[in-house]
């Protein structure tokens, strides 16, 4: 029996990494002594830190990699520009919320080893996708990722909260993972490949009503992991329920992940059939952006709030992909960036909402929060005047960008209902800034001080987003280099 | 000393003010004490270096002067990009001058978070600075959004009762407005290739575009101006912001408005703005005469001076379209005096109001007697503010009633009432609070002004009078500028075919 030969390995090294880490971090896991209250502790410690040690290293391996495109592993793996560009972002955000996330299991006393290692084996699968150039190598980074996240949304096993929403969230996913599934069994039988660059020339000029057909569904699941409308409905249960470091985390990067394979899947295989897509991308972007906005605005949970605003910044996103063009992807990357830094800094502040030892989430306890937490409340008021989008602040250019594209290919109604929605989202996340500043503080205010980590996350997120309009060229080249490399 | 760069000098100053602030530590008497006076002594000196802009202003070029360009986004052609004319100079002295009063005004009447205060106030000073100077238009979006920010806060935190449905609302109506504006900018932007000013004055956008750009950019503009029927937000903003608050809303943030007309609306679309002057005429009549009438039934001393502002507005906007000589001039120098008018009208009410705690007219009465020089300093600004001669507030009219009848003798007329209806709700104002027999109890134990409030007042009146009784010194400023305006707009309107306006 012949050798088969080794692939290259070089492109995958972050990924191969990473998962010899997790796997390494699981046995460390299993292997310290547990018995004790004071050894669960310590296991946890540990992976947490290694694990926030490895998703640096990964991300170092990533610069280390990145430059030229590389394809490896026959066709089934790509590492260009675009990759690492989404890769860096999506190892910023895993690493930021795993820091979050070990004080705050901590606290609840629900810290366990095996947290950093899902979040780890999440975040193998999300730079798989990432990094997917056929339909094969998609579904099982895809699946890789979605499994670690409904064991991530059960991660409170005891809550009953959290266990619905896992389940939700593994049912509602399973069923989006079939669709995707069916769909790419439609375009493999109608393109006889599932390899991204003989699908393009395979449809180059007339599509079969089969593929359309196979497109749709692929579509359909891919619009349900990024939860933009009319496939959302999972996301506020799902938001609210789980644990708020797993939120956090499913804010960001799972959802940076997906909207880059959104990308990829359209602009690579599809790419020609951008008449065909558009128009349904378009009235998705329209459609999470009026349900985001108006959405948000009954809620009084905040995990809710920020689940509506998360699928309103999608809309914002697809707004980008349905443009099609290397400034609408540009925008896209642009827009991402900046949001995960956003939502990593409101989440640092949801987190450090408690009361008594206890967590809290209804948007009322933050009552005063500006007078007995000054740093926090600026920190929060920062992140939703960004999310608002107004200059100087770093949310305003990721739509600045994003419309920009828009107005550039003549989608002016598209871009005239965008701006309009961004200002009605602006009313609840002035009302945050409302309740922070304008109503005074409770009995008992909320638990002081805040928790280092926290701290030091905001401090980070806050600088970024406030002095980002200083320095945006770099952060612009580069996506407008990773963009290009889609075309 | 051509290549000091003396504007960002102006825009950053206050915001390192404003840093330094939140370096201060403690929250009790000594740190709000040296919060204040770190935001005194910073608006001062931003005040006094930005005399230096008028002492070297040139007034014989039309040019922009003190330009200053740094790449900021290259792969946009982008950049940070400043300069004044004639125009923009005098707004930017009037918010470098206007900053310190409020400080001092705010000196004891804030008594609660201090720091984040005189924090807010200099970001706006930094916001309003940088706007005036901005050159490039992405920059002017910047500046002229993030105002939103400070003053949601300084309603919001410092207002009175209802002060959370006030700043949501002056958010939200200017928020809108701007968005629209936003995206006419990136058409502008995708159209000729670059987001300079000047550059973009000198494009010549197809007539049916500029008339949606046009729209865009009105919708922005009219918001914050404000005109009728999108001025609502105003009277609640006014009755609920902190007296400092107010007088930078009406001394400064209003102008937004009509200076944005001046530098966009006119220059970049010109035969859209000559389609859209009767819109803008009826538009300033109904606001002149309407919000008068509304003024005369008020029973709240700030809304009434609230309406009166869109009011005077109404003249800047009048006169601005009216595309004369004295009306953009009168425009100008109104949206000057009314700065300084209504904003010192402001600190009035603030006086009585920070003794009594009400502007309830009828609370008071016969001020006269315990607070004589009070009662004249209001009588100065009450008669600035209907336009008696000898007063800022009576160029700007003038000015603008002979442009107006110029281009239109109708709205002349129209517009001439709203004189007679303001000199009617101003002294009427007046009797009621200064005049008549002193009966209530409380008023009998009213201190005259304090020295602080002298010094608060002085530069205003001062300059009141200065702008009534010599206005040359300012509309030399203006004069080429505004020339040089209005060439450019006849020449491109000429070259376009569109009717010619009326003789200048």
């Amino acid at each position: 029996m012949a050798m088969a030969e080794v692939p290259n390995l070089i492109p995958a090294m972050p990924e191969i990494f990473l998962a010899l880490a997790a796997m390494t971090l699981l046995m460390l896991g299993v292997f310290q002594k547990a018995e004790t209250a004071d050894g669960v502790l310590r296991a946890s410690r540990l992976t947490s830190n290694l694990g926030v040690l490895s998703l640096v290293l990964a991300l170092a391996l990533v610069f280390t990699v990145s430059g030229g495109t590389l394809v490896s592993f026959g066709g089934l793996f790509i590492s260009d520009p675009f990759a690492s560009y989404v890769k860096v972002l999506i190892l910023v955000a895993s690493g930021f919320t795993l820091v979050l996330a070990q004080g705050w299991l901590e606290r609840q006393g629900a810290h366990r080893f095996e947290y950093a290692v899902l979040v780890l084996l999440a975040t193998v699968g999300m730079m798989m996708m990432v990094s997917a150039f056929n339909l094969m190598s998609l579904y099982i980074g895809l699946e890789l990722q979605s499994l670690s996240l409904y064991v991530l949304a059960a991660f409170l096993r005891d809550d009953v909260r959290s266990t619905e929403s896992a389940l939700k969230y593994f049912v509602l996913g399973a069923l989006a993972s079939g669709l995707m599934l069916y769909g790419m069994s439609l375009v493999y039988g109608f393109s006889g490949t599932t390899d991204f660059a003989v699908i393009r020339t395979a449809i180059a000029g007339e599509a079969s009503i089969g593929l359309l057909v196979g497109l749709v569904f692929v579509t359909a699941g891919l619009a349900f992991k990024v939860s933009a409308v009319p496939f959302h409905m999972w996301t506020p249960d799902v938001y609210e329920g789980a644990p708020t470091p797993v939120t956090a985390f499913f804010a960001v990067a799972p959802k940076i992940a997906a909207l880059a394979l959104f990308m990829r899947v359209m602009m690579g295989p599809f790419g020609d059939l951008a008449a065909q897509w558009q128009q349904v991308i378009m009235t998705m972007a329209v459609l999470s952006m009026a349900v985001g906005s108006f959405g948000a605005i009954a809620q009084s949970n905040i995990k809710r709030m920020m689940a509506y605003s998360s699928i309103g910044h999608v809309g914002y996103s697809l707004i980008g992909l349905a443009v099609a063009d290397v400034s609408g992807i540009t925008g896209v990357l642009v827009y991402l960036t900046i949001y995960v830094f956003m939502n990593v800094g409101a989440f640092a502040c949801i987190m450090a909402m408690r009361r008594g030892g206890r967590a809290v989430e209804h948007i009322f306890e933050l009552g005063g929060v500006a007078k007995t937490h000054p740093g926090m409340a600026a920190a929060l008021a920062v992140m939703m005047f960004s999310m608002a989008g107004i200059p100087p602040l770093a949310g305003f250019f990721g739509k600045l960008y994003i419309f920009l594209a828009a107005i550039e290919a003549g989608y002016y109604i598209i871009a005239v209902i965008g701006v309009l929605a961004s200002v009605v989202s602006a009313y609840y996340y002035l009302r945050i800034i409302k309740v922070m500043y304008f109503d005074e503080p409770g009995v008992d205010p909320l638990d002081s001080p805040l928790p280092v980590t926290i701290t030091v996350v905001l401090a980070v997120t806050s600088a970024v987003i406030v002095l980002f309009f200083a320095f945006p060229s770099p952060v612009i080249r580069a996506a407008e280099a990773a963009a290009q490399s889609l075309f | 000393m051509a290549d000091f760069p003396i504007l960002s000098l102006l825009i950053f100053l206050p915001l390192a003010g404003a840093g330094f602030i939140l370096t201060i530590r403690g929250d009790d008497e000594i740190g709000a004490r040296n919060a204040r006076n770190v935001a005194l002594w910073t608006s001062i000196v931003t005040f006094v270096l930005s005399l230096f802009l008028w002492v070297n202003f040139d007034n014989t070029t039309a040019n922009f002067q003190f330009v200053e360009k740094v790449d900021w986004i290259p792969a946009y052609n982008i950049s940070y990009h400043l300069g004044v004319d004639g125009i923009s100079m005098l707004f930017v002295l009037l918010s470098t001058l206007l900053t310190p009063v409020c400080v001092l005004a705010s000196w004891e009447s804030i008594k609660d978070r201090v720091k984040e205060y005189m924090i807010a106030f200099l970001i706006l000073e930094t916001m309003m600075v940088g706007m005036f100077a901005a050159l490039d238009i992405v920059v002017f979006y910047i500046f002229f959004e993030a105002v939103l920010i400070p003053m949601f806060l300084i309603i919001g935190v410092w207002g009175g009762k209802r002060r959370v449905y006030a700043s949501y609302k002056l958010f939200l109506y200017t928020l809108a407005g701007s968005v629209l504006m936003l995206l006419a900018v990136l058409v502008m932007y995708v159209q000729t290739g670059t987001t300079d000013m000047q550059e973009l004055m000198k494009a010549h956008f197809d007539p049916s575009l500029q008339r949606w750009l046009w729209l865009a950019f009105f919708a922005s503009f009219a918001v914050k101006v404000p005109m009728w029927p999108v001025h609502t937000w105003l009277p609640d903003a006014h009755v609920e912001a902190p007296t400092a608050g107010s007088v930078i809303l009406a001394g400064v943030l209003l102008k937004f408005g009509g200076y944005g007309f001046l530098r966009f609306s006119l220059p970049m679309f010109p035969d859209a703005s000559l389609y859209f002057t009767p819109l803008i005429y009826g538009l300033s009549i109904v606001a002149v005469v309407y919000t008068s009438l509304v003024a005369l039934v008020q029973n709240d001393m700030k809304k009434l001076i609230a309406y009166s502002s869109i009011a005077h507005m109404g003249f800047v906007t009048a006169g601005t379209f009216t595309l004369t000589t004295q009306g953009v001039e009168g425009a100008v120098f109104q949206m000057l005096s009314h700065g300084v008018v209504s904003a010192a009208l402001f600190l009035c009410v603030g006086v009585i109001y920070d003794r009594m705690h009400t502007r309830e007219i009828v609370a008071y009465g016969g001020l006269v007697h315990k607070m004589p020089s009070y009662a004249l300093v209001f009588m100065l600004f009450m008669m600035a503010s209907v336009g008696l001669p000898g007063t800022g507030g009576f160029v700007g009219e003038f000015l603008v009633l002979v442009g107006a009848f110029k281009a239109n003798s109708w709205v002349a007329a129209f517009l001439a009432t709203g004189v007679i209806l303001g000199a009617a709700y101003m002294l009427y104002l007046y009797r009621r609070v200064v005049f008549g027999a002193l009966e209530k109890e409380e008023l009998k134990k009213m201190m005259d002004m304090s020295p602080r409030e002298w010094a608060v007042f002085a530069p205003l009146i001062i300059l009141t009078l200065w702008m009534g009784v010599y206005p040359i010194s300012f509309l030399d400023v203006m004069h080429v500028s505004v020339d040089n305006l209005l060439n450019n707009v006849q020449v491109a309107l000429e070259a376009s075919g569109s009717a010619v306006v009326a003789g200048r």
